[in-house]
């Protein structure tokens, strides 16, 4: 299992109903069925993906993520899940309020742009970083936004989000010391205060 | 026949509301007896937890699957129903019957009024959607089942699928509508009218008394017409017509030069062979009648349970994806769990007939996780 997979489904009560936004082929969601029994719903926009969800027996819908959440009454969900999907999406900020707003908590998990690999690549070969937790070239990156651990914080403070559990990944486990230079990944438990 | 057919198969027939507990329609008035043309397909299971109702569109009828002694033809929907296929017969225990208002073999304004010994015609009382759901509601009570599996149907037999789980939301575990709407647009209903005139204009219609005359050949096919340019889309069309001629030159007549005309002339003119033109009238009016959208869709229940697969498909602009996601966006706030694709086709509102193994790969997935 993916370490984020493996934190998320530790996180994921028994039970839970769960909502994930940009749910790839469902993979996620199969784990959280599998181990958590939760009820799952993914939204996606790509067909191949999608299909490979309905074949795992997974409930999709293709949407888009931006304007695709403002029908769900408030609260409709335990968790929503935001895994590798924020630096994609326009609206960052719009969307997290959204998911805050239908989901008693959410997950967001994103690679982490300070990390020491990538402060290197840009700093001494003055190049755009490329690694594990970000692996495409300037001109075929999904990514729209690249932003840090420090940064997230910064922003829920500033919206008053409260951070319920925060973890840091590096290449073999956990990061406990200076997560911004060494953590290639983070994933926040968020809450409303 | 194809490979995976059914058999031979039978339909049947279902008569209720006989006097004097006759149907009591969304008119306020009352018919009855009503008798329901019918098939099945696969075995219901000793629990009667594995039926299927297949709802058909504006021009179905009962025959969905297979083919008839001494007909060739297999029925509507048979490249989707059968063993092995979408709606695996040897699963699944398959329903299809012909709309109350119609033509195949149940009730409508062809059908003898038992007061007068004469065709209906226009006495016939104005159906709606709700009404096709009774009908189909009585016929399901008859078959001694409790709850279906699904309810399936694209265009009209989605919109009686949606009309399903807004009137018995207890009845059904999943439902999938294709290519259908909760309510017309006025464009639909604009389409609608224009198909209706054009049978009502043709003085063989008699004022829907024409049954000792003959059909109103010209208004219907023409009506027809109309329906099929709005099933295709500018793309299929130009892939399969294009201006090709049907002879080498332009006759300088008003002659059907172009394929595409001839193929119009074919396809409404062998319609007037198949189809009466008041059912044509009653049904588009049903449709047109429908309204689910907002408080409409199943009302009084904040949170259900019933699964949806919803489909639609990019070309289709008789019933453009946006009214698909509609439906969605209903089910959100009903705190359904829901699939919904919005396939890519080229041929327009045709595609529920024609995109066989997409629809295939989602419904046969679809439908194997529904716990039942």
């Amino acid at each position: 299992m993916k370490p984020d997979h493996q934190i998320i489904t530790d996180i994921v009560h028994k039970g839970a109903h769960v909502l994930d936004l940009g749910c790839g082929n469902g993979e996620l969601l199969s784990l959280l069925r599998q181990h958590k029994n939760a009820l799952v719903q993914g939204i996606e926009l790509d067909e191949n993906q999608m299909h490979t969800c309905v074949e795992n027996g997974l409930t999709v819908l293709q949407g888009d993520i931006e304007t695709g959440l403002e029908d769900y009454p408030d609260q409709s969900f335990d968790y929503v899940i935001l895994n590798q999907i924020m630096q994609e999406i326009k609206k960052a900020d719009f969307v997290i309020q959204e998911a805050l707003r239908i989901g008693h908590k959410i997950i967001v998990g994103f690679p982490n742009f300070a990390h020491l690999s990538a402060r290197t690549t840009l700093f001494l070969q003055g190049r755009t970083p490329i690694n594990e937790a970000l692996p495409y070239y300037w001109f075929e990156t999904p990514n729209i936004r690249f932003l840090t651990i420090w940064d997230f914080v910064d922003y829920c403070e500033k919206k008053n989000i409260t951070i319920e559990q925060k973890y840091f990944l590096g290449k073999s486990g956990l990061i406990h010391f200076l997560p911004n230079l060494f953590a290639q990944n983070a994933l926040f438990v968020l809450a409303r205060p | 026949m194809k490979k995976n057919s059914l058999d031979i198969v039978h339909t049947q027939y279902f008569t209720f509301a006989e006097p004097p507990d006759t149907l009591q329609l969304k008119s306020g008035r009352r018919i009855g007896p009503v008798t329901l043309a019918y098939e099945t397909y696969g075995k219901l299971n000793p629990a009667k937890s594995n039926a299927i109702l297949v709802c058909h569109a504006l021009s179905g009828d009962a025959h969905a699957a297979g083919i008839h002694k001494d007909d060739k033809t297999p029925g509507w929907w048979d490249d989707m129903i059968g063993p092995g296929k979408a709606l695996d017969t040897r699963l699944y225990f398959v329903i299809c019957s012909n709309v109350i208002g119609g033509c195949k073999g149940s009730t409508g304004p062809s059908s003898i009024n038992p007061e007068t010994g004469k065709p209906y015609a226009l006495d016939f009382p104005l159906i709606t959607i709700a009404d096709m759901v009774e009908a189909e509601r009585h016929l399901i009570d008859h078959l001694g089942i409790e709850k279906l599996l699904c309810v399936i149907g694209g265009s009209m037999g989605g919109m009686q699928a949606l009309q399903w789980t807004s009137a018995y939301p207890g009845r059904l575990l999943s439902a999938i509508p294709i290519a259908t709407a909760l309510k017309h647009s006025p464009q639909q209903i604009a389409f609608n009218e224009v198909i209706r005139q054009s049978i009502m204009a043709d003085p063989a219609w008699h004022k829907g008394y024409y049954y000792e005359h003959g059909q109103p050949e010209n208004g219907l096919a023409v009506a027809r017409m109309i329906g099929h340019i709005t099933f295709m889309s500018d793309q299929s069309m130009e892939e399969k017509f294009s201006r090709k001629l049907k002879n080498d030159n332009l006759s300088f007549q008003f002659v059907d030069d172009f394929e595409v005309e001839g193929y119009l002339r074919y396809r409404g003119y062998n319609f007037v062979k198949r189809f009466d033109a008041n059912s044509y009238l009653y049904i588009t009016k049903a449709m047109d009648y429908l309204d689910l959208s907002g408080e409409n869709f199943i009302p009084d229940i904040k949170k259900t349970t019933i699964r949806f697969l919803v489909i639609s498909f990019k070309s289709d602009w008789l019933y453009p994806s946006h009214q698909s996601q509609e439906i969605v966006r209903l089910l959100k706030r009903k705190h359904a769990y829901t699939t919904y694709f919005d396939l890519i086709s080229t041929y327009g509102h045709d595609a529920f007939l024609i995109e066989i193994d997409d629809e295939t790969r989602l419904i046969k997935n679809f439908l194997a996780n529904i716990e039942h």
